[in-house]
């Protein structure tokens, strides 16, 4: 696909609004449908997209296997570690409340983090699956990959 | 909807399978935004027709793009999922109406959810994110689970090119 000229201009013109859409999604969570899982999905669909239409190895540069493996822990970490920031400050595991001195503004700081978790995580596996599929005929016998295939 | 169902049931061709069923998860997306859940209906159109169709043309390509005929008879698999679909659709009948504010689901936890003490708009995140944040990291880990399962079956063949070439493929 990689030779297609509508789906490069197409490509180019709408993988940004894919990930700012992605980040809306992500912050605008609290007031609107949406949160960290599907900002991690649709951030993981626009670097899966480029992937598709510019080839896999430009996509590995844009966003390398070993981001997206801390990605893939990283998430599961930061929202075990609001839990545990909560058991400092003297409340129970994910307990928000004791997040910040007004109680309330502590849930949205906590629920704003735990979020931001859950997409970084959900980003990272989507991304690392992805990555694992589409590299796979590269290193076998028959050597051609997902976008030699789609080209 | 329906129609595609039977049509993907029918076909051969794993490639047009394929990308019928990414059709059917945007149908399933209208039908959750006419349900009023635009969060699942997001998540759907997202998964089920975005990144799962990608992964399945991935997987596509690593094996015949039509289906082999089938070695057994379906009576066994058939008759089972019929009974199954008998005893849910006989099952549903017990359940109250659809949007009925007596239903037992909208009189246990809902209203202490819907006080929204933790003042987050979005109901569904405060639940999931505040009240429900065991279940939500747990998912999360799930979800984590998944991709370093991944890692571990795949990436082995990288490392052991040479001496596992006898299982490629």
């Amino acid at each position: 696909m990689k030779n297609d000229l509508v789906l490069r201009v197409v490509g180019k013109l709408l993988i940004p609004f894919i990930l700012l859409f992605a980040l809306y999604v992500q912050f605008h969570g609290d007031f609107g449908p949406g949160g960290g899982f599907q900002a991690g999905v649709i951030f993981a669909a626009g670097i899966v997209f480029y992937a598709l239409v510019f080839g896999l190895d430009n996509a590995r540069k844009l966003m390398p296997d070993r981001l997206v493996e801390t990605m893939l822990a990283s998430g599961v970490l930061l929202y075990a570690g609001v839990g545990v920031a909560g058991l400092f400050l003297g409340g129970n595991f994910l307990d928000y409340f004791v997040l910040d001195h007004d109680p309330i503004h502590g849930q949205h700081r906590g629920i704003f983090w735990v979020e931001v978790g859950v997409a970084v995580t959900v980003c990272g596996v989507m991304l690392k699956i992805f990555y694992m599929f589409a590299s796979r005929g590269r290193d076998g016998r028959d050597g051609h990959s997902i976008d030699e295939e789609l080209r | 909807m329906a129609l595609l169902v039977v049509v993907l049931a029918l076909t051969r061709n794993l490639f047009a399978a394929v990308v019928l069923s990414g059709i059917y998860s945007f149908l399933m997306a209208t039908v959750l935004v006419a349900l009023d859940a635009v969060d699942v209906a997001m998540t759907e159109a997202a998964v089920g027709a975005g990144v799962s169709t990608v992964l399945l043309l991935g997987a596509l390509h690593l094996c015949k793009s039509e289906e082999t005929k089938p070695t057994h008879r379906p009576w066994l698999p058939l008759s089972v999922s019929i009974a199954t679909a008998g005893l849910l659709i006989y099952g549903s009948l017990g359940l109250p109406d659809f949007a009925d504010p007596q239903a037992p689901i909208h009189q246990h936890v809902t209203p202490r959810y819907l006080q929204n003490e933790v003042e987050v708009p979005n109901v569904v995140t405060a639940v999931l994110a505040s009240f429900r944040g065991y279940d939500t990291l747990g998912e999360t880990t799930v979800v984590f689970t998944a991709g370093a399962g991944i890692i571990a079956l795949l990436r082995r063949r990288r490392h052991g090119k040479h001496d596992g070439d006898a299982d490629e493929k």
